[in-house]
């Protein structure tokens, strides 16, 4: 094994770290299984969009595929090489497409995870362990332990210092947002309608992941239901008469203003509709990993205009540019802000 | 046939009438009573209405075009329910058994598949109902066998299970994020999103279907005979059967694609009219109609007043429906024979 000196001593943290990991390092994953760290990772097979994604800006290099192969516009604001590999379908979520064999053929180091660790997906996680031999790490998918998820990543990958410069990023970035708003009683937050689907009528309950963040920000006008995804009436959105509403469907959004069963929603006439960027990850919605960060700015701003003078812009170039690997010229910033696809 | 007609004609216009009354009445927005009579009262006679713009937008633009959907979904779906089980002389046959909803659910699941707007999944689930049906009758015609009815049966349950595979298709190829709970949503059937816009592509094609099937009336009778006695009492079954399923299936496809998968409406609510008036269709298809559209009515009710979350028609019907379809069984010695 050939060390070189200028690794050895650029990254001091990881030296110190690099005989246990040698060794037997291990890392708690959130099933609450202590994982080995594999000796040499060099081929990561994603589980799911979300970790894809995560791996992806962590670590381009060892992503193997995709679980849904991109599509060109999509490759335009990402690494072209990587963005290009082959769809390998997935194992985990709704819809499993992958063949263990498949799986196998492509002789994955680390087979990564992210998402949730109820019982469902831990007995999983065991089982295509149990059957593969491939160490199979589920880390926590919630977007507020982000920063903690990289750092796991970064362990399991021995890509500490890269990790712990995004980690940094997604704490400062929670830690500023949040700090601005602390001061504001959560029911003085703007009531916020999230809306999907055609007619805009599939909506986010309480705790769903899809509004994850808009929860973490504001008031979610369906959030007394618990739940997931559920449909709801023109007549109870009109009862809720939203501040704002976010919608992730450019059909909703440029057909509300002349829908005359909702000309009189609030929202509407004070003209806080807003349309998410969705290019090349949805910034609000799905799916669910780190690109809702550079959405959770976009969101704090249209919110809370006065409390976020930074030119959203600016941030989007600089996130893109760190978490994406490429940075967008003026004529992508501008698509992606119009949230066209 | 000596029974008088009126008595339940009167409960079913009853039900009817009350359906309207409590869903006019009943929503999520709090309208009460005067508001309700000042808007509608405005609106026919042209009056500036005594009410908030946003009352009246509730009740002209959102609840009133739902409930006219609902009365016209329901009675379409119990039209042509009555119509096919008179046709294929079975009762347990309901308006989707030549493949209509089956192949109205693959061309709206294609239609969110490729990210089209309202109208154009609502035009692909209307077009994929009548083009199921036109491919079950042809295979079934084209087979030559001694009991056509059978084989249209037959072809009919086989080609809206490959239509169910083509479904699952296009789920399992969809975007697990955003296409696959839309899907999902459709295919559960729901008239939340229902508006003013939809009412006319809606009321056309079921005025006409139960126009043309009110207008067959007393040949539906002659038809419910066994084939042979329809043919010796001068009946052309051949293309009375087009078009009575012609007229049944443009009925079927446009409900569906407005308010999705609703099943048991259309198996339900036949019988409980033929209880009713008995089995002469000149009786029978305005009741059915007055019926299912009272029926439907009282169940969109409750799924849209029961919680803030609306709940799915197609569940709500099935709960309500698979009671009393096994009741059916129970006593269909009775009834039918």
């Amino acid at each position: 094994m050939v060390f070189s000196r200028r690794t050895f001593l650029g990254t001091g943290a990881a030296a110190l770290l690099a005989p246990r990991i040698g060794h037997a390092a291990t890392v708690t994953d959130a099933t609450g299984r202590a994982l080995p760290v594999p000796q040499k990772v060099a081929r990561v097979f994603p589980a799911g969009p979300p970790a894809a994604i995560l791996l992806y800006t962590l670590a381009p290099d060892l992503l193997l595929g995709w679980p849904r192969a991109n599509r060109p516009e999509e490759c335009a604001y990402m690494l072209p090489d990587v963005c290009a590999r082959p769809e390998v379908g997935r194992i985990t979520g709704r819809g499993n497409t992958a063949n263990l064999e498949s799986v196998l053929a492509l002789k994955p180091d680390l087979i990564l995870d992210v998402g949730s660790a109820s019982a469902t997906f831990v007995s999983l996680a065991e089982r295509v362990q149990e059957q593969t031999g491939i160490p199979y790490a589920l880390l926590d998918g919630r977007f507020d332990a982000t920063a903690e998820t990289y750092r796991k990543l970064g362990e399991l990958t021995a890509r500490q210092a890269e990790a712990e410069k995004l980690a940094r990023y997604t704490d400062n970035t929670l830690k500023t947002i949040m700090g601005r708003i602390a001061a504001i009683e959560p029911s003085a937050r703007p009531r916020v309608y999230y809306a999907r689907g055609p007619r805009g009528l599939v909506t986010g309950l309480g705790g769903s992941i899809n509004v994850e963040t808009i929860e973490m920000l504001a008031q979610n006008v369906a959030g007394a239901n618990k739940g997931g995804l559920g449909n709801i009436s023109i007549e109870q959105l009109l009862l809720w008469n939203p501040d704002v509403i976010v919608t992730i469907d450019q059909d909703f959004a440029a057909s509300v203003r002349g829908d005359g069963a909702l000309a009189s929603l609030k929202a509407v006439r004070d003209g806080r509709v807003h349309l998410s960027p969705k290019m090349p990850f949805g910034w609000v919605d799905f799916p669910p990993s780190v690109n809702r960060l550079i959405g959770l700015w976009w969101l704090a701003k249209i919110l809370y205009a006065d409390k976020f003078p930074e030119d959203i812009r600016a941030q989007m170039r600089d996130f893109y540019a760190m978490f994406y690997h490429r940075t967008p010229d003026d004529a992508q910033i501008d698509h992606v802000l119009a949230g066209r696809d | 046939m000596t029974r008088s007609a009126l008595p339940g004609l009167a409960i079913a216009t009853g039900v009817l009438i009350a359906g309207l009354l409590l869903a006019f009445t009943i929503g999520r927005y709090p309208v009460s009573l005067a508001e309700l009579g000042h808007v509608l009262f405005a609106k026919i006679s042209g009056h500036r209405p005594d009410a908030s713009p946003a009352v009246e937008s509730v009740i002209l633009q959102v609840r009133g075009p739902r409930v006219l959907a609902a009365a016209l979904v329901g009675a379409a779906l119990a039209v042509a329910g009555t119509a096919f089980q008179g046709l294929f002389r079975n009762p347990l046959v309901s308006p989707d058994i030549l493949g209509a909803s089956s192949g109205a659910a693959l061309g709206a699941v294609i239609g969110i598949f490729l990210s089209l707007g309202v109208l154009a999944i609502q035009g692909f689930a209307f077009v994929g109902g009548l083009l199921a049906v036109a491919a079950v009758y042809v295979i079934g015609s084209a087979v030559r066998a001694r009991d056509p009815i059978l084989v249209l049966v037959l072809t009919g349950v086989v080609v809206g299970a490959l239509l169910g595979a083509g479904v699952g298709l296009v789920k399992y190829l969809a975007d697990p994020y955003n296409q696959l709970p839309a899907m999902t949503f459709w295919l559960l059937g729901s008239l939340a999103a229902a508006n003013a816009s939809d009412l006319l592509p809606l009321f056309g094609p079921v005025a006409i279907g139960t126009a043309v099937l009110i207008a067959l009336r007393w040949r539906m009778n002659v038809m419910s005979l066994p084939e042979e006695e329809a043919r010796s009492l001068g009946v052309a079954t051949g293309p009375l059967r087009v078009a009575i399923v012609a007229a049944a299936t443009l009925t079927t496809s446009a409900s569906v694609a407005t308010a999705g998968i609703i099943g048991w409406v259309g198996l339900v609510v036949p019988h409980l009219s033929r209880s009713l008036v008995g089995p002469d269709f000149a009786r029978l298809l305005p009741t059915a109609a007055i019926l299912g559209g009272g029926y439907l009515l009282l169940i969109d009710t409750l799924a849209r007043t029961a919680a803030e979350v609306e709940i799915p028609l197609g569940i709500l019907t099935a709960v309500i429906g698979t009671p009393f379809f096994i009741w059916l069984l129970a006593s269909m010695q009775r009834t039918w024979s």
